[in-house]
């Protein structure tokens, strides 16, 4: 274990993160909230001075960097990131207790969007931004942005740079798009930008204020989903929830999709099965839900941009609200919970299973069902009319089997708390996904205060097992990773 | 530039490793997936895998927006169809394609334009070139040839004997009284550029440049005698073995051949009709005492297993024959067996990788690049040849007022077709040509990286 490389990248990390503090810093003195601006300066300060004494120790960092140390380094630069990142909560005490402050930076970061604040309203420009910030960073990942920032230099940082993308970026099976990965790590931020920006024109066109855009923005691309109003969307007007709509599923598009749009390979797209997995759970879900609710607003229109509005905000786990589903009927709500675990594509900026991942466990599951009948048949699972590795296919199996232990333990430890079996399994549902708001106790009206410590730090780490995929996390737990070796 | 990699094995993956030191963009192909995991996880390149002949593959690995594809996979059929396929999609492409098959060599050259082939490359036979280089100029290691073979570098390995042991620098050129200059020391696996009083010591490699007919004063006065082997045994019966003794025997010199397959010794014996060629395991030292290892002049260790190739080596140094020539597959272990007595080292997958990377600089086409490029000290040091042109910055300067990088040395300037060792007072001007040593990271791609900002 290469601990002093992995010491130094955390170090990089946290004086990009100062670097962030920024732009809400100048908020707040343009504000005139002294408080806020001392709590941004304070924050930057203890940033700063950690970030610098980790690159002063590990000057001489050997450039050994495996699997191994990509994990590590990416799971403790996350872990690192939240618990400095939210010291501007703290010191500006807006957001009282230490623990509801790493729960909300964690849930911005991870671009969950479950929010312990009870009315976001009264909080200050600066705070607000911030958080909103945090998604945009979140979204597209930190490590991947110092990738496309720091020149790689010509030798032996190959691995390196993969290691850190595979491990930040979700999806069964991580590449590159262009030979250099520090041209990819760009291109993919540029993508992210340029939709980001296109995003902020279109709410801007609709009247929303410059502030108010910018947040949404933020939060709709890194599918994160802390609104700044307390109703979060249900105020604005039809175009933008229409806007929204249409932005929270291009976010929860695989981000190689546009990068092959712009070079004009546009079959590949259109016959991409993730894509079209993708959109026909769209579908389906609106025209069901839209059926099942019909009664309960007045035109047809209202209805099917609700019941879009909410699809799309789930399924790309962003976690914005135009209703209260809590109120829907069971049929619609059931479609909800099932849309948590799909989630968005691999490669985009959203959570939960992925839809490439659902596309291989049918797959698998249907030839397994075929060996049972055909115990001699030999079958490949292909994806795209490419043949899947058996690797990628027990990866993912041991994917759904982590997955749905830690869930299980996660909702056990929280039900301690009394709440309901639907508010626990939705509570843990929506952080594990990156969702957000859940059911009942936790529906989009409430929010998480009322869970215990203990429940909060739980979900803390289901929101980080969730975005870095379970791996990054689990691996600091493991004993071996300490061990010295070599 | 874009470059396509087909097929990663000893020579791809050196030519990855080369080529993406040098900043290129590299898209890998192959068809085994753990190989490309490997060449992903140590390099910054991009993997496809799937047959690289194929139009499907080389579409994915886009064919259309490179410049140059290097088949190198192990199978020479696979490398031409490949270098044809790639061509018919993209007409642009430049093609450089491995052929190995010494039937396959004269059609692949003649057939160049059908095959769409911008050069071809022979590991094996520039292995053999390499070691009838060592055989017709024994006593140093290695020798490689600049500005149209006018100035050399020369690698000498001082031993407990040699002239050269713990003299300094300053004495050197007194002491052999010819005007070399020392560019490069390996010891103890470091690359050193010297100074002036740096001093020499038992066990260093040091590469020493010069012109041609300097050399030979300095290796006659230093007691190396160019001499003409007279009987070469070579162990294995390779298809280095094969070209090495095709040329040994043009040149009147007796071989002998040990080769274990049968089958193989008997088409050696029709390909090589003077050559001796003997059935038997090489290992077996009994056959080489029999067949005279002794009194050879030289013993040639190609097997395809590199620890036979060592081991023999070392017996042969045990039994005091005058030229040992090792040839390695893999490169990887150099440092350890460096130290072992195993006379000189020839690794076909650098010397063909040098080959291909010299294209590639050349084709960059860049104002100022290298012409020829050696890789010299173990990788450690590059020695390249440039050619001044009128963007090149201290024209007619002399040497003492112009600042060179560290790690940099001017250890050559070709001036009308006679060479000279740069002094203080010497200058260089458009139309010559420099050679320049470096133990750099490969930093310098132009001339003019060479000077201090």
């Amino acid at each position: 274990m290469n601990f002093k490389i992995v010491g130094r990248i955390n170090g990089e990390i946290l004086l990009l993160e100062a670097i962030f503090m920024i732009p809400p810093l100048l908020i707040s003195i343009f504000d005139g909230t002294a408080g806020v601006t001392r709590a941004f300066l304070e924050s930057m300060a203890i940033i700063i001075f950690t970030g610098v004494a980790l690159m002063t120790f590990t000057k001489d960092a050997k450039k050994k960097f495996y699997a191994r140390e990509g994990l590590v380094c990416v799971g403790l630069a996350w872990i690192v990131m939240s618990v400095l990142g939210c010291l501007p909560f703290y010191f500006s005490g807006e957001i009282p207790g230490y623990v509801n402050c790493l729960f909300e930076i964690v849930s911005g970061f991870t671009t969950t969007g479950a929010s312990i604040v009870p009315n976001v309203e009264l909080l200050s420009r600066a705070i607000l931004y911030w958080r909103s910030f945090s998604h945009w960073v979140g979204g597209m990942g930190v490590l991947v942005f110092l990738l496309a920032l720091v020149p790689t230099d010509s030798k032996g940082k190959g691995g390196f740079s993969v290691h850190l993308l595979r491990a930040e970026s979700p999806g069964p099976s991580v590449g590159k798009i262009v030979p250099k990965m520090r041209q990819t790590a760009m291109i993919l931020y540029l993508m992210y930008i340029g939709l980001t920006v296109l995003d902020f024109i279109f709410l801007i066109a609709g009247g929303m204020p410059v502030f108010d855009s910018v947040c949404t923005a933020f939060g709709t691309a890194g599918t994160g989903g802390f609104g700044i109003k307390a109703d979060s969307f249900t105020s604005y007007s039809p175009y933008l929830q229409n806007v929204t709509t249409v932005f929270m599923i291009l976010f929860g598009v695989n981000f190689t999709c546009y990068y092959l749009l712009l070079v004009r390979q546009f079959k590949a797209v259109f016959t991409d099965e993730e894509i079209r997995l993708y959109f026909g759970i769209i579908v389906v879900s609106i025209t069901l839900i839209a059926f099942n609710i019909r009664h309960m607003y007045g035109t047809v229109e209202e209805t099917v941009r609700t019941a879009a509005f909410q699809v799309a905000s789930i399924i790309t786990t962003t976690g914005f609200a135009t209703a209260d589903f809590d109120k829907w009927p069971v049929f619609s709500k059931t479609i909800i919970l099932a849309l948590m675990i799909v989630g968005a594509c691999a490669g985009s900026t959203g959570g939960g299973l992925k839809c490439s991942r659902v596309l291989l466990l049918i797959k698998g599951l249907r030839r397994n069902i075929h060996s049972v009948l055909h115990p001699q048949r030999v079958q490949v699972v292909r994806i795209n009319k490419r043949t899947v590795s058996e690797t990628i296919l027990s990866n993912t199996n041991a994917y759904l089997s982590a997955y749905m232990s830690i869930i299980i333990i996660c909702v056990l430890i929280i039900s301690l708390d009394g709440f309901s079996v639907e508010a626990n399994i939705s509570a843990v549902l929506c952080t594990f996904n990156n969702i957000g708001p859940g059911l009942a106790e936790v529906g989009p009206a409430s929010n998480f205060l009322a869970y215990g410590i203990l429940s909060k730090v739980v979900l803390i780490f289901c929101m980080l097992l969730g975005r870095l995929e379970i791996f990054p996390i689990l691996v600091l737990f493991s004993g071996s990773t300490w061990k010295k070796m070599g | 530039m874009n470059i396509l990699v087909a097929g990663i094995g000893k020579v791809g993956m050196t030519l990855v490793r080369q080529l993406s030191a040098e900043g290129h963009d590299l898209t890998v192909i192959d068809y085994s997936s753990g190989v490309l995991e490997n060449c992903v996880e140590d390099y910054d390149v991009m993997a496809i895998e799937g047959n690289c002949a194929t139009m499907e593959t080389l579409e994915e690995a886009g064919v259309e927006n490179a410049d140059l594809l290097l088949a190198m996979t192990n199978a020479d059929e696979v490398n031409l169809l490949c270098c044809m396929t790639a061509h018919h999609m993209n007409s642009k492409l430049h093609t450089i394609a491995r052929i190995r098959d010494p039937e396959y060599t004269q059609q692949a050259y003649t057939m160049r334009g059908a095959f769409a082939l911008s050069m071809v490359v022979n590991p094996d036979r520039s292995a053999a070139r390499e070691i009838n280089r060592l055989i017709k100029y024994p006593g140093f290691l290695k020798r490689d040839t600049f500005a149209k073979g006018l100035a050399e570098i020369v690698e000498l390995k001082v031993d407990e004997k040699s002239a050269l042991k713990d003299l300094s620098l300053f004495q050197l050129n007194s002491t052999v009284k010819a005007q070399i200059l020392v560019c490069t020391v390996l010891r103890e696996g470091n690359a050193i550029i010297p100074s002036g009083d740096f001093s020499l010591r038992q066990g260093d490699r040091v590469f020493v440049t010069g012109s041609a007919k300097d050399l030979a004063v300095m290796l006659r006065n230093l007691g190396i005698i160019t001499h003409k082997a007279r009987r070469v045994l070579i162990a294995g019966g390779g298809r280095i073995s094969y070209y090495l003794a095709k040329t040994l025997l043009e040149q009147g010199t007796a071989v002998q051949i040990i080769e274990r397959d049968e089958k193989r010794c008997h088409n050696l014996a029709e390909a090589l009709p003077d050559a001796s060629i003997i059935h038997g395991d090489v290992s077996n030292q009994y056959i080489l005492n029999r067949e005279g290892l002794e009194g050879c002049d030289s013993f040639v260790t190609a097997t395809g297993v590199d620890e036979t190739n060592i081991v023999m080596s070392l017996y042969a140094a045990k039994k005091n024959v005058p030229q040992i020539i090792t040839k390695l597959g893999r490169a990887e272990n150099m440092e350890i067996i460096n130290e072992l007595s195993v006379g000189s080292l020839v690794c076909p997958k650098e010397l063909c990788a040098a080959s291909v990377v010299r294209y590639v600089r050349a084709m960059k086409n860049q104002v100022g690049a290298a012409v020829t490029m050696h890789t010299i000290a173990d990788g450690q040091a590059e020695a390249l040849e440039f050619v001044v042109d009128e963007n090149t910055r201290h024209c007619n300067e002399q040497l003492k007022n112009i600042k060179l990088k560290d790690n940099v040395l001017l250890a050559g300037i070709t001036h009308k077709g006679r060479t000279i060792i740069p002094r203080g007072d010497s200058y260089f001007v458009p139309g010559d040509s420099l050679v320049v040593v470096e133990s750099g990271q490969g930093t310098v791609l132009r001339l003019n990286d060479i000077f201090e900002s």
